[in-house]
């Protein structure tokens, strides 16, 4: 039995292996498209960040906001609802947080911090909330409605930087940047690493991951949301009322991109700026995707994908490609994950690959 | 002055609807065949910049609007493979197509053009004599040529639908995909060359936008057009006549609100452009019943193994 383990996990580390492969492939001929030696842009992109301590911090930096949308959307998936709206939901959490860090700058940091990051899964709630309602009560399809709220999330938040919550400063000095005014110091995430980017937020987004764990496999509740999502017909049955637990995973999904838009104020910019959700929004569809949608998998996926952001950063100045790049490349990553589902999924296309690969005889040998 | 307002808002309305009409009807012809092609964004995105580049370069607007053809074409068949072959999770691979696009037709820009440049691209023009007849005149007869074209798609893709054998056997990959196979109908044939016509037609919406109506290319072009677009074919039924009342009241929408900002109503910017995107939500939530009335098989994998 212990080898039949053995070979399935070396059958799906193998296949997952062949579909990354695939996707950096056809991402090398779009590299050439763009007049890049695709070689030497990987070599850059995979490596630099690792040399130096810049780099590392700024992928982990990176992997916060990243865990806290990948873990979301991993919620919302895991019960049958496929959100995109992280961009919003980062956005409108942001923006709640910003908010109640701006009205209360003198409460000391422990009652402030939790304070801002329940606003901003808060915000972020309600973001989700909207989408998953409408999912539930008027069958609106999720994907659209959340592409949606996220385009109106977006004006909203520029609406409110450019205008109501613009910097003082911005406004006296006549240079009207879209930002919001500074924070006060009590709502810093503290820097672990001195002189780097790194701040508690990391510290946060893994116990978080590790509470999500616990929450969705340990826990009654989880247990409904899952089986809501796998087989809503045979959930029913069994007595959960399916359109509330796809309402409650939306909640719990937009909660979650929120915080991560309170990771970004607090702990990198200080502020609301413009380009704060920086298309984690999207990202972390890929590293729930690639974290197999499992919270312990997403912890070092969000690296991972943050390893990747920071590479292009560093690609586009060493290799002179645009560093939008990397989203093409994320596309095809998830292109790639979702076809491979099907070497999962169809048993006589499994075993047959197996055999080729004489896992399965090997495995039946031993068995005997 | 109110006639002047209403006038400017049709005569502008028409033109605008035109891309989403086109990207619209190609969406139609996927999902009547059982897929839901989310990557419509994306491939527009790629159709947008590569006619873009191509008449910035050659100078053919005709060059500029095969390219796109052949852009989207490519781009369904990858979409084709993934979801047909490989049976993938239809939502989440259009958002993976969308994102290739997105990405690869904003690094392409910055590499082969840089900045904001214009084109001279496809001018509207005034019918003789038609084009002068006050109100109507300018409301139908001084368009771009293309915007003729793909009204004159509406027709064409109902008749193509509904009175050929091809159109039958669309109609049926995409209810019953099952019993159509039982009558030889190669079902993921006709889904292969469903997603390509769409793709085809979602290139050339995106070209449409730049050669035909901004004349300029950047990054994010289409701001959702393509998303509109597949949210419209629900609206719309699944029928091309109700996709095209769907896009007309869109894009009249549009163009109000646009009047709205040069009239220079007091109104922030920001929350007028918010506008089409919660129209579309609005759209979605009243439209939901029909949701019953489309394609059976929509977004099902087909499985020649399994009885569905």
């Amino acid at each position: 039995m212990k080898n039949k383990l053995y070979n399935e996990t070396i059958y799906r580390v193998l296949i997952i292996v062949i579909a990354i492969f695939s996707a950096l492939f056809v991402g090398a001929i779009l590299l050439l498209i763009a007049k890049t030696n695709p070689l030497k842009a990987y070599y850059v992109m995979f490596t630099e960040p690792l040399s130096g301590k810049f780099g590392l911090t700024e992928i982990l930096v990176r992997a916060a906001p990243l865990m806290l949308v990948g873990l979301g959307i991993a919620i919302a998936f895991r019960s049958g609802i496929i959100n995109i709206g992280g961009e919003g939901q980062i956005l409108i959490g942001a923006i709640f947080g910003t908010f109640i860090a701006l009205t209360f700058p003198n409460l000391p940091p422990y009652i402030l911090l939790p304070f801002v990051f329940i606003a901003s899964f808060i915000g972020g709630a309600i973001w989700g909330g909207i989408a998953g309602w409408m999912k539930a009560y008027l069958s609106v399809n999720e994907i659209l409605s959340t592409i949606m709220l996220n385009y109106i999330a977006f004006q909203v938040y520029m609406y409110l930087i450019r205008g109501p919550m613009i910097d003082p400063k911005e406004v006296s000095y006549g240079t009207g940047v879209p930002q919001t005014a500074l924070l006060s110091k009590n709502a810093w995430l503290v820097r672990i690493i001195p002189a780097s980017r790194l701040h508690a937020g990391i510290i946060v987004a893994v116990i978080l991951a590790i509470l999500v764990y616990i929450f969705l496999w340990k826990t009654t509740i989880g247990y409904k949301l899952r089986a809501a999502g796998a087989e809503a017909k045979a959930a029913k049955y069994i007595g959960v009322n399916v359109k509330n637990y796809l309402v409650l995973a939306m909640l719990l999904s937009g909660g979650f991109a929120g915080m991560a838009g309170a990771i970004e104020v607090c702990g990198v910019h200080h502020r609301g700026l413009e380009s704060i959700s920086a298309g984690y929004g999207f990202s972390g569809i890929v590293v729930a995707l690639f974290g197999g949608l499992h919270p312990l998998g997403i912890i070092p996926a969000s690296a991972i994908f943050g390893l990747l952001i920071v590479g292009a950063d560093m690609m586009q100045r060493s290799v002179t490609v645009p560093a939008s790049i990397i989203l093409a490349i994320q596309g095809l990553i998830i292109l790639a994950i979702v076809s491979s589902q099907i070497f999962f999924s169809n048993i006589a296309l499994k075993e047959k690959i197996m055999i080729k690969l004489k896992l399965m005889k090997q495995g039946d040998k031993d068995d005997s | 002055m109110i006639l002047d307002f209403i006038v400017g808002i049709i005569s502008a309305g028409i033109p605008l609807a035109a891309p989403l009409l086109l990207a619209g009807l190609g969406e139609m012809f996927n999902q009547r065949a059982g897929v839901f092609n989310l990557g419509v964004e994306g491939i527009m995105l790629m159709g947008a910049f590569v006619g873009f580049l191509v008449v910035l370069t050659v100078g053919s607007p005709i060059l500029g609007l095969f390219a796109a053809l052949l852009v989207g074409a490519i781009m369904g068949l990858l979409m084709a493979v993934v979801t047909v072959k490989f049976k993938a999770q239809q939502g989440i691979s259009g958002i993976g197509l969308f994102m290739l696009g997105w990405g690869l037709s904003g690094t392409l820009f910055r590499v082969y053009v840089g900045g904001i440049t214009s084109i001279e691209g496809i001018k509207t023009f005034s019918f003789p004599l038609l084009g002068k007849i006050p109100i109507i005149g300018e409301i139908f007869f001084q368009n771009n040529i293309l915007v003729y074209i793909i009204f004159l798609l509406v027709p064409i893709s109902w008749y193509v639908l509904n009175k050929t054998a091809w159109g039958l056997k669309v109609r049926a990959v995409g209810t019953n995909p099952q019993a159509a196979d039982t009558l030889g109908i190669k079902v993921e044939r006709i889904r292969f060359q469903c997603i390509i016509l769409g793709s085809m037609m979602a290139g050339l919406a995106g070209a449409y936008l730049t050669i035909a109506q901004t004349h300029i290319f950047a990054d994010n072009i289409t701001a959702g057009r393509g998303f509109i677009a597949v949210a419209l074919v629900y609206f719309g039924r699944w029928k091309p006549v109700g996709i095209m009342w769907g896009t007309l009241l869109f894009s009249l929408a549009h163009a109000m609100q646009r009047s709205i900002q040069v009239y220079g109503i007091n109104f922030p910017y920001e929350i007028a452009v918010i506008i089409p995107y919660l129209l579309v939500i609005v759209v979605l939530a009243l439209s939901y019943k029909s949701q019953l009335l489309g394609p059976v098989a929509l977004g099902k994998p087909f499985n020649r193994g399994s009885r569905g």
